[in-house]
């Protein structure tokens, strides 16, 4: 290590302050900061501070990640060699999924993470942690077959647009690894929904049933699933998003780290629950309902994207709501609204994209209010204070 | 009749070097210093030249802005040095003492008895004045204001903060005319919080309202104290003074002699066993007296870890600090120190390591900022720490837009940058919080005053 080290002061030499290239030292820091933690200490204020910096706590949410991530890499080759009606191995099933995710991580994090370092050598600041989250989420939340370039094209406008635009990290309005899923999905629909694309290799061949269980009850017909493959995740879907049972186990990492917020995981998982129970009490009211509607409710729980959409990019810190009232607002109206969109619009058999970016527009509205009730008390307060005192004159 | 204050959110760090409670006569310094930059806002204009014969308690210097606040010396002696810094500030007053004790004589006087207009002149013109903080702002107060009350802390709850039952124990009587006094200058109440320790020893004060506070840090800050107690309204003034600094002020009262003794806690994982004790001092001794000469790998901190100054070898302890802590400086590399669950040694709030499971560890932190600046990201952490009804993280982006009318909302008058020094520790970006609240807070005066 120490020999490592000072390599790494060598190479940093002309990249040091009134050097040649001090312009591109973020980048080198960057790669500095990844293998040690540097040797700056305290200036101003608190000369002690807490363990925890924002690198850790990115690579926790990565850590919460990687059990979806890699039995998403083997549904990617179960659901295709079953489909196809072949025998294959675990490790076949893995490989096969590998060879289709893991190229898609790569363009992921070269074009993100290329953008990230040329923004922070052009603004002067270092590199922020943040996309090492996104550009993991961003391959895991796409379909299996979709092409590469999309992928990169995807990254590009999510960083650019979605990030960069709002003064970069922490400034984002919207959740850049959902951002990057919307353009996908409204730019390349075909690419992005049918029957088609959920099973890898599956548009090569006739005569799969590659659908999603969302998107089979928005056609008006059976589900062939039974509940425990839903909540296993052995289901055709995104790359990483179908089991439930691994989504809560990173579910349970980022609540015992106190890196996402259980609150908003806590509420949103109860607003989608109240929605389905609306719905699935329709027909007690004589009205009849569709399949959707009657589907029940703690089905609609571990079906599609909803889980992993609430565990990993509602509680991105930036784009929720940010005080405590708030979150619970936030977090309750995004499972709420994600199963009112999947009933109300077959168009978009999944509702918890749209339903957290719609909520990520909104978070600094919920947070204004909470605020200002606040600030009232604060004003009343002064009201009566001088109000004493006028009567005490 | 005594009030219950339990504050829930906070966080108590423990770490290792507690001072000892033996009470030792400290050695005395051959040169004192009072230093104008802890008198935040304050400009100095010097009265004395060097070397000028002085006796403790002859003023050295006012302050230009609020003329009826005078600085007086600790000590008898002459006046070695004014040492300047950028711009011609005056950094130290430097005082070379005689050790003769000779004071100035303001003449006993029953505080209780004598009409608040003379026993406001004696404090300021004495030079007790300058122990007296105004808030909001926490800066040094303006005797032309009248506060609504008057508010001291008498619990530590800091890291490695000495004990204020013990540095009270055989100050109450002395303790007990500085309430007389500090009585006269508020129409409002005197609110005094006390913990287990110094309740025990501050229990049959008279003319205070007593309050038992419990919970973790920052419980002992006076600001939180204010907050539950009596919050500051926009346009009003609360002062507050330190505990000990009441004592000097009877003791004023009670001999007609400004003698500033203070009680210093040498603490610290880097302080040897053997001086880590509790020394009766006199404001403004020199560090080297206390600890003798450090090494660089050291660093010294006038106060606690958390909002204490930095200082170096031949430097003097801050004018309201009463502990000198000694922690190393952490100025090494960490190979991949951001791995989560490892490095466990080092204290987390989150539970990134698992140091959490621990909760009676000693800890023996560096100064090592533990990471880089970052964009403020993670929410949620600030409120953890900081038991008041604000909102912090908006608070502090109000600050640093510059944005008044939200800094007012948000509650900027009733916090001070101390009260931010848990929120600076646990924060995963790293900012200089207590800095930016400071900076707030001197956009405050300038706008709003």
């Amino acid at each position: 290590m120490e020999w490592i080290r000072q390599r790494l002061d060598k190479i940093k030499e002309p990249f040091g302050k009134g050097k040649k290239y001090e312009k591109y030292a973020p980048a080198v820091n960057a790669i500095d900061t990844f293998l040690f933690t540097p040797n700056h200490t305290t200036q101003k204020g608190s000369h002690i501070r807490d363990g925890v910096d924002l690198k850790r706590t990115m690579i926790t949410v990565v850590l919460a990640l990687i059990p979806a991530l890699i039995f998403g890499m083997w549904n990617a080759g179960y659901q295709h060699f079953t489909q196809l009606g072949e025998v294959f191995t675990f490790w076949e099933a893995l490989g096969h999924g590998a060879l289709k995710i893991v190229p898609m991580i790569a363009v992921s994090y070269a074009v993100g993470l290329g953008i990230e370092f040329a923004f922070a050598i052009f603004r002067g600041h270092e590199v922020n942690e943040g996309y090492l989250v996104t550009g993991l989420l961003i391959p895991m939340i796409m379909p299996v077959d979709i092409p590469l370039w999309m992928v990169a094209i995807s990254v590009v406008f999510a960083v650019l647009v979605g990030k960069e635009a709002f003064g970069g990290t922490g400034m984002n309005i919207l959740n850049p690894a959902l951002t990057a899923r919307a353009f996908a999905f409204f730019a390349y629909p075909t690419y992005m929904s049918g029957n088609q694309v959920w099973v890898s290799e599956a548009s090569n061949v006739d005569a799969i049933s590659g659908e999603t269980i969302l998107g089979t009850l928005a056609a008006g017909e059976n589900v062939q699933y039974g509940v425990m493959d839903m909540f296993y995740g052995v289901i055709p879907g995104s790359v990483a998003e179908t089991s439930t049972l691994l989504v809560l186990a990173g579910a349970l990492l980022l609540v015992f780290t106190k890196v996402g917020s259980w609150r908003i995981i806590l509420s949103a998982f109860i607003g989608a629950a109240i929605m389905a129970l609306i719905f699935n009490s329709l027909p007690s009211l004589g009205i009849e309902g569709n399949g959707l509607t009657n589907f029940p409710w703690y089905q609609h729980l571990v079906i599609g994207g909803l889980a992993f959409g609430i565990v990993f990019m509602a509680t991105d810190p930036v784009s929720a709501a940010q005080t405590t009232k708030g979150k619970w607002i936030y977090g309750f109206l995004i499972g709420f609204l994600a199963v009112m969109i999947r009933v109300f619009n077959p168009a978009y058999p999944e509702g918890i994209m749209l339903a957290i970016l719609l909520m990520n527009v909104f978070a600094p509205v919920i947070d204004h209010y909470v605020i200002q009730s606040s600030v009232k008390r604060r004003k009343k307060r002064v009201k009566t204070a001088t109000g004493q005192v006028e009567t005490a004159v | 009749m005594s009030k219950d204050i339990r504050i829930k959110r906070g966080l108590s760090l423990r770490l290792e070097g507690e001072a000892e409670k033996e009470l030792v006569e400290a050695p005395r310094s051959k040169t004192y210093a009072i230093k104008p930059p802890d008198f935040h806002t304050v400009v100095p204009k010097m009265v004395v030249k060097e070397g000028a014969k002085l006796l403790a308690g002859d003023e050295i210097f006012f302050s230009k802005y609020t003329d009826e606040v005078r600085f007086t010396s600790p000590v008898s002696g002459t006046l070695k040095e004014i040492k300047r810094g950028e711009k011609r500030r005056i950094m130290e007053v430097v005082i070379e003492a005689d050790f003769q004790d000779s004071f100035k004589d303001f003449g006993k006087m029953n505080a209780a008895n004598t009409d608040a207009e003379s026993v406001k002149q004696r404090i300021f013109d004495s030079g007790c004045g300058a122990f007296i903080k105004q808030r909001p702002y926490d800066i040094v107060a303006d005797p032309k204001d009248s506060p609504k009350a008057i508010f001291i802390s008498a619990v530590s709850t800091a890291p490695l903060q000495p004990d204020w039952g013990f540095i009270l124990k055989n100050k109450t009587k002395e303790f007990q005319e500085g309430i007389n006094a500090l009585q006269k200058l508020t129409e409002g109440k005197i609110h005094l919080s006390v913990d287990k320790s110094s309740e025990a020893v501050l229990k049959d004060v008279k003319g205070v309202e007593l309050h038992r506070v419990s919970g973790p840090h920052p419980a002992g800050n006076v600001g939180i104290q204010i907050h539950k107690i009596n919050p500051i309204n926009q346009g009003e003034r609360v002062w507050t003074v330190d505990a000990e600094d009441v004592a000097v002020v009877g003791n004023l009262f009670l001999t007609g002699q400004y003698n500033p003794k203070r009680t210093i806690a040498v603490t610290g994982s880097e302080a040897p066993g053997k001086i880590r004790k509790y020394y009766d001092a006199i404001l403004g001794a020199n560090i080297n007296e206390l600890v003798g000469q450090v090494d660089s790998s050291v660093r010294i901190i006038s106060g606690n870890v958390l909002t204490g100054t930095k200082l170096s070898n031949g430097q003097y302890v801050g004018f309201f600090d009463n502990a000198l802590t000694l922690i190393p400086e952490g100025n090494q590399y960490r190979a991949f120190g951001w791995l989560p669950f490892t490095y466990n040694k080092i204290h987390s709030n989150s539970r990134t390591s698992f140091s959490w499971l621990f909760p009676n560890r000693k800890y023996k932190p560096t100064t090592n900022l533990n990471g880089e600046e970052r964009a403020l990201v993670v929410t949620g952490e600030m409120e953890e720490v900081l038991p008041m009804d604000v909102f912090p993280m908006q608070l502090i982006k109000a600050c640093m837009a510059g944005d008044i009318e939200k800094m007012e909302n948000l509650g900027i008058y009733e916090v001070a940058p101390e009260d931010f020094a848990l929120v600076e520790y646990v924060n995963t970006s790293k900012l200089e919080i207590q800095d930016v609240i400071r900076l707030g807070l001197d956009l405050m005066i300038t706008e709003v005053g």
